[in-house]
């Protein structure tokens, strides 16, 4: 096992810049996920520590030595693809013992590790089929088993549950994280599902348009997102976002929403805090679904809103407030709003407020109440 | 979950039935008059109506295979009795073998020019399938320069019916040698079959996906190793049916065996009607030699008939 870096890495199809100096250290034993929408660059930067991408400009470096000029054989990492590229004309067996095969190993040797690698994944009883007759979840665990089987010093895999479906993504996430933390082996994974993001990396790098938007835990990503792309990437239902302004009356600070219609009560600190931090331009506050909470008497800085749509979800409704022109969707305890129409009690947690930036995006790094 | 039938479908599905087996026979009847007629006495040959019902012989490849001449009298009745049978019926006919100085037989040109046919077939094919994978496989992976002009170029070779340049390419084989040479035809039906074959296992390779040969890079083999492990096996299917319709029209080919051929490298086809000509004809002989230069695509195809059921219903076409 092996720690990964990027240096300044860069990549042109054509006139197309699809990453933009990426620069990023994957720990050894670290399980990293690359997030972001399709088109983001995060499966040519996976592609190109693998070798199978050139590289237009920077470096790729594993195990402190550079290898962006080596073939892919030559750099020692396993690969996991989206749709398991088992050969279907090999058996289970052959499949797995495929990479063993290159290096020439013995027959006794080869025989023994596939075998320990297909126990491990549960496998055993299908080495003698062919791919074509296995299930989704059982070719997915053929095709880490044979990235397990060399054991490389990084394991990149490519939206490798992608492909199967809901109830057996959460199997397979829930093996992967379990193999991950058997092997310790250095991984890089790459998913569009924010869900499966945060359920298995230890750190989550998020991308768009070529370009690392935030590396974090999955913590601090979903806590303190660095902009509006990662606020609205992370976290389901999306997270709030609405142009704001700052009022100050009389020592109160209040935060008013969709063009003033509704206006939310602030800790006084706000405005200092704004003002410290020299933006003067346009706000955007972002707030999750959790962070508006909901009464059913008024309190101290609630205002009276009205529920417009509910979504019941099972163990909670998204209920969507109707402010101005605009909807600010609240998340309760099931069956909290008995039907839409009805007038709710709503403010907003300071402690789950983000401010951004509207021009920018970026966050302006207030945390109230903290 | 078997579908309940109309009697409308039932009776259209019936009458497709009817119409398949209605163009079956029309195909098969040539195929069962040149197998029949191997088999007739040659007095049984052309008769009108034709007769469907006879006794078999195997008189017509006797002759086939052998060297003979008219019989000015009737063999002697010990000399009869020695040939062994097969000769015998060639003296039936009237006929007798040729035999040299020695004794020995002599056997027609045939056994020679059907050899002569499986040679330029099959080392055409191997070149064509061959060199059309390699070929198919880096257009299909590589960013190629100018890759779809190239494409084009190779199919438009196809766009002149061959004969058109026959005499030009028979004055270049005499100036080069290659007239009358298997390398010669070897070359000429390669060249036919290069863009055929180009085209038809491209669309083979760009099915097989990617990701097969990327996991291989990875997992530490070459690319070449790669693509004998992982491509060619896969690629078996097309192989297999563009191997098949390369050796068909090799197999098949008449116009130009006939123009760069006359003798040491002549093929069956141009061979077999020439027979026509030498005293009567003797079709049952001629239907004899078509019926053993029919069999080899037969036995072929026939070998290959689950990969070319794959292959006709798998990629080939689509893009």
């Amino acid at each position: 096992m092996a720690d990964i870096v990027l240096r300044d890495v860069e990549k042109f199809f054509g006139s197309v810049q699809v990453i933009r100096k990426v620069n990023l250290t994957i720990k050894d034993g670290e399980f990293v996920v690359l997030l972001g929408p399709s088109g983001c660059g995060k499966t040519t930067t996976l592609r190109a520590i693998a070798g199978l991408e050139d590289i237009t400009s920077g470096e790729i470096v594993i195990d402190g030595k550079p290898v962006q000029n080596l073939h892919a054989a030559d750099r020692d990492i396993a690969f996991v693809f989206q749709l398991y590229a088992l050969y279907p004309h090999l058996s289970v067996f052959e499949n797995i013992a495929f990479p063993l095969r290159a290096t020439r190993q013995p027959r006794s040797a080869v025989e023994r590790q596939v075998r320990q690698v297909a126990a491990a994944l549960g496998i055993e009883h299908l080495l003698a089929r062919k791919p074509g007759a296995l299930s989704g979840g059982d070719m997915q665990r053929v095709a880490i088993g044979r990235a397990l089987v060399r054991r490389p010093k990084a394991i990149l895999m490519d939206e490798p549950i992608g492909a199967l479906d809901a109830k057996l993504r959460e199997d397979m996430r829930m093996e992967l994280k379990r193999l991950h933390i058997e092997n310790k082996s250095t991984s890089v994974y790459v998913t569009h599902d924010q869900v499966e993001a945060m359920a298995l990396a230890d750190r989550i790098v998020v991308m768009h348009d070529g370009v690392l938007q935030q590396v974090g835990t999955p913590s601090d990503v979903y806590a303190h997102p660095a902009n509006l792309f990662v606020a609205q990437f992370i976290g389901s239902p999306v997270m709030n976002i609405a142009p704001a302004a700052v009022k100050t009356e009389g020592g109160r600070v209040r935060l008013a929403l969709g063009g003033g219609a509704a206006a939310f009560e602030m800790p006084a600190e706000l405005a200092p805090r704004l003002s410290a931090t020299g933006a003067g331009g346009a706000l955007s506050i972002g707030v999750r679904p959790e962070g508006v909470q909901l009464a059913r008497e008024p309190a101290t800085g609630t205002i009276d809103l009205e529920a417009h749509l509910i979504e019941p979800l099972g163990a909670y409704d998204i209920v969507d407030l109707k402010v101005g022109e605009g909807f600010l969707r609240a998340r309760t305890p099931a069956g909290f709003v008995a039907r839409p129409g009805d007038r709710v009690h709503a403010r907003l947690d300071p402690a789950q407020t983000h401010f951004f930036d509207q021009r920018s995006g970026a966050s302006l790094g207030i945390r109230l109440g903290a | 979950m078997a579908a309940i039938r109309t009697p409308v479908q039932v009776a259209l599905n019936r009458t497709a039935i009817a119409a398949v087996l209605v163009i079956t026979l029309i195909f098969l009847a040539p195929i069962y008059w040149i197998a029949s007629t191997a088999f007739k006495p040659r007095n049984l040959a052309t008769t009108i109506p034709p007769t469907v019902i006879f006794e078999p012989e195997l008189s017509p490849f006797a002759k086939l295979f052998t060297k003979r001449s008219q019989l000015r009298e009737a063999p002697t009745p010990e000399e009869y009795a020695a040939a062994p049978w097969w000769e015998r019926l060639v003296f039936d006919g009237g006929e007798k073998v040729v035999r040299s100085g020695r004794g020995e037989i002599q056997l027609s040109a045939y056994p020679n020019r059907f050899l002569n046919s499986l040679i330029v077939a099959i080392t055409s094919t191997v070149l064509a399938v061959g060199m059309g994978t390699f070929t198919a496989y880096g257009f299909s992976r590589f960013k190629v320069k100018g890759e779809q002009d190239l494409l084009f170029f190779i199919l438009s070779t196809r766009m002149l019916p061959p004969v058109v340049v026959a005499i030009p390419m028979f004055l270049m084989y005499r100036a080069v040698g290659l007239n009358d040479t298997h390398w010669g035809l070897i070359l000429l039906y390669t060249a036919f079959n290069l863009s055929f074959s180009v085209w038809l296992m491209k669309g083979f390779i760009d099915e097989i996906p990617r990701e097969y040969e990327e996991a291989a890079l990875v997992d530490g083999y070459t690319r070449m190793e790669a693509f004998f492990k992982i491509v060619l096996p896969e690629a078996a299917t097309g192989i297999a049916a563009t191997a098949v319709f390369c050796f068909i029209t090799a197999w098949n080919e008449y116009a130009f065996a006939l123009i760069m051929t006359n003798r040491r490298a002549q093929t069956a086809p141009p061979f077999i009607p020439s027979q026509v000509g030498s005293g009567l004809p003797d079709w049952t002989v001629i239907a004899a030699g078509t019926f053993l230069f029919l069999l080899p695509v037969a036995i072929f195809t026939f070998l290959l008939r689950n990969h070319l059921l794959r292959g006709m219903s798998f990629g080939a076409i689509r893009k």
